[in-house]
């Protein structure tokens, strides 16, 4: 609203924490309605798909996996399987088992770093989970135990939690050693007793009432709950082979961003990914116990409230730890770490898996000497962005009576919900608030 | 230091991952924080104390004129400043645009480049102001980052090893890939501290530690790499998480200058 001066109601967020990387808000108001509202992300753009030109396809999973620090199992195996594809290698049932197992490790990881790091302070007026640990230290102590197990699974798998170093087109560098997988099921079997009281403990939470009409979008497989392959579905009923999601989902680029947004070509519209979208269209596919806790929290499909998204971050913990216990239970074993490659074939491929943080794409084109010459990544933080701003021009008017330092607070738990991940969106997140009668552009 | 020392967290531009690490510090996390004061952490917590700060631990690389400017600022309301990672130390990844067209890299990557400010070079935070101590790595290792911290609490300097890869890889008894599988590796000239895990998983070094200290790069570009790899790869494996560390790029320029030499006189 135009403030007694005259002067327009400006609100910024100048830092957004407790998210990955670097963003801000500005929002600006014209009486009680915003007339820009921009998660403007100000972390500096650094041009992995340029630079990848000309390196060795070997490379790429090395080097898309620094776009993210926190999830970089997703850009390594999106990056190897659209590769693969590329050089027509099928990787064994077993191979890909074990590559399920691995990204298991980082939803768990990245999940529960979300949920008892970054989000659950907000719902006890705390700043940081250090700070909840005076007031919940068990809670707080169980969710590192939790974290630490998915990093220990990680490091099995990927020689490291951060930036593993395993992954390889056709396989994998090195198999794992099975007495070390052996060794963490007992660990894995109490972590899933954790998992199961720490989506208890936040089913007691009080979750702000804010709903909207969302189309969401995420991988579907016919046998199991997508993680590293599937065929996108939509909430509206729409299925879309992920061969062509780019007829399908476009990206633009806005001026107060260094992060392209995306758009559904379809109705130009915002559309939704991530665990509250997978949730929503695959939770059939959940097993009985993760169900069971699904319902007993109260999450379900029906859900339209992002701020419940802890709820289904939480689920997938579960479902992970199930997943990857009956995993490690297999006793097949891969012949082989890795398929060699016989030629090396020019031509383009495609792959989407299912980051943490929603559906992530990757398209590459390679010459005939194996270098890459052209690279199109989009994750799923720039194609929640239109949607977590429409969000936010959708709450705000009905939190415009309050302070500009509350409204602050407000928006960027509606952000934060969305567990945006800015180092993602390398090509560019930030929210400030203004009041006046311009539009922005 | 006699009271907690009250540390700022600070991140340009970089994955995250350095930072990360402290909070993968899942044993020690709630220790740490009672030790010192967290005074600015944006991605663990919403309380952003100003300055002035006892250490500022830096993660990222210069990038922008914005960025240059905040860290100007920055240096002058902290006493040490301590950076973490191959992107504060080196550059990082993204300094990979300082061999290239930048102008050409922004075009590849957004439609409409003129809204896009970014520098034309990715720097080292020491390349702009006074650096006490460099942790190296991408990412840094967290026993590391626990002995910087340790350090920080009681007030003397890190101990960090600088020896190379190779030393820690023979302690840990992992046959070598270059002798028994013939794959080029940067393990000779890179300094440790990742464990050396990339020979322990079937696979050559790619130098995320930066070069170790007087690294003999010409006698291993001879002995090891080129008997294994064309000098073009070879530019490409120096060219990684380090292009821009000094040693990595000088060797990296040599020899791509050797083959446009060989090039233009076919």
């Amino acid at each position: 609203m135009t403030q007694s001066n005259g002067e327009p109601r400006v609100i910024r967020v100048p830092i957004l924490t407790r998210v990955e990387g670097e963003g801000a808000l500005d929002i600006r108001f014209h009486g009680r309605e915003p007339t820009e509202v921009h998660l403007r992300i100000y972390e500096p753009p650094r041009f992995f798909e340029a630079f990848l030109r000309g390196r060795p396809m070997e490379d790429v999973a090395d080097i898309t996996s620094r776009i993210c620090g926190i999830c970089p199992i997703a850009y390594q195996m999106t990056a190897v399987q659209a590769l693969e594809s590329i050089q027509g290698v099928k990787v064994s049932q077993e191979i890909r088992w074990l590559r399920r197992l691995v990204y298991c490790a980082e939803w768990i990881e990245s999940h529960v770093l979300h949920i008892h790091l970054l989000h659950a302070p907000d719902f006890f007026g705390c700043a940081s989970a250090m700070e909840l640990a005076k007031q919940f230290p068990d809670e707080v102590k169980r969710g590192l135990k939790l974290k630490k197990l998915g990093n220990q699974l990680l490091e099995i798998l990927g020689g490291r939690a951060i930036h593993p170093v395993n992954l390889a087109i056709g396989g994998f560098y090195r198999l794992p050693r099975r007495e070390e997988l052996d060794a963490l099921i007992p660990e894995f079997e109490r972590g899933l007793a954790w998992a199961t009281e720490a989506a208890r403990w936040l089913a007691k939470l009080e979750f702000p009432s804010f709903e909207s009409n969302y189309e969401f979008v995420a991988l579907s497989h016919p046998e199991e709950y997508a993680i590293e392959e599937g065929e996108i579905k939509v909430s509206d009923g729409t299925a879309i082979p992920t061969s062509s999601y780019e007829e399908h989902f476009q990206e633009v680029q806005v001026p107060h961003s260094t992060a392209l947004q995306s758009r559904r070509v379809a109705t130009g519209g915002t559309y939704f990914v991530g665990p509250l979208a997978r949730i929503q269209l695959n939770f059939n596919q959940l097993t009985p116990h993760a169900k069971t806790i699904a319902s007993e929290i109260g999450i379900d499909p029906s859900c339209r409230n992002p701020h419940r998204s802890i709820l289904a971050r939480a689920i997938e913990v579960v479902y992970a730890f199930e997943e990857a216990l009956k995993i490690m239970k297999r006793r097949a074993w891969p012949s082989e770490a890795r398929k060699a490659l016989q030629n090396v074939m020019a031509g383009e491929g495609i792959s989407a898996t299912e980051a943490p943080r929603g559906l992530i794409f990757h398209r590459y084109r390679v010459d005939e000497t194996g270098k890459i010459e052209f690279a199109k990544i989009v994750p799923p933080t720039s194609q929640n962005q239109s949607q977590i701003e429409s969000d936010l021009r959708q709450l705000l008017p009905t939190i415009a009576d309050k302070q500009d330092q509350q409204i602050a607070i407000d928006c960027e738990r509606l952000v934060r919900s969305y567990d945006p991940c800015i180092s993602c969106s390398t090509h560019f997140l930030k929210v400030n608030i203004a009041r006046d009668g311009l539009r922005p552009e | 230091m006699k009271s907690k020392p009250k540390i700022a967290i600070i991140k340009f531009a970089s994955c995250d991952g350095c930072q990360l690490t402290l909070l993968d510090a899942e044993d020690e996390l709630l220790a740490i924080a009672d030790a010192v004061d967290l005074a600015h952490f944006a991605e663990a917590s919403s309380r952003l104390d100003a300055g002035p700060y006892d250490v500022a631990i830096v993660e990222g690389s210069i990038t922008t004129e914005d960025d240059r400017l905040r860290l100007l600022r920055l240096r002058d309301e902290c006493r040490w400043m301590v950076t973490i990672g191959a992107c504060a130390t080196s550059g990082g990844i993204q300094a990979l645009r300082n061999f290239a067209d930048h102008e050409e890299f922004i075009r590849a990557v957004y439609a409409t480049p003129e809204t896009i400010h970014s520098l034309a070079t990715s720097t080292p935070i020491a390349s702009h102001v006074r650096v006490d101590f460099e942790l190296r790595g991408c990412p840094v290792d967290k026993s590391q980052l626990l002995e910087v911290l340790s350090s920080l609490i009681a007030g003397h300097r890190p101990r960090t090893s600088t020896e190379s890869v190779c030393q820690p890889c023979k302690r840990k008894g992992t046959i070598c890939v270059v002798v028994a599988q013939g794959i080029p590796c940067l393990g000779p000239i890179t300094q440790s501290g990742c464990g050396s895990i990339c020979p322990a998983f079937d696979r050559g070094c790619y130098g995320c530690f930066g070069p170790t200290v007087q690294p003999n790069m010409a006698g291993h570009s001879q002995g090891v790499l080129l008997p294994r790899m064309s000098e073009r790869d070879a530019v490409n494996l120096l060219r990684g998480f380090n292009a821009a560390a000094p040693s990595f790029q000088q060797e990296s320029v040599r020899l791509w200058q050797i083959t446009q030499t060989r090039d233009s006189t076919r």
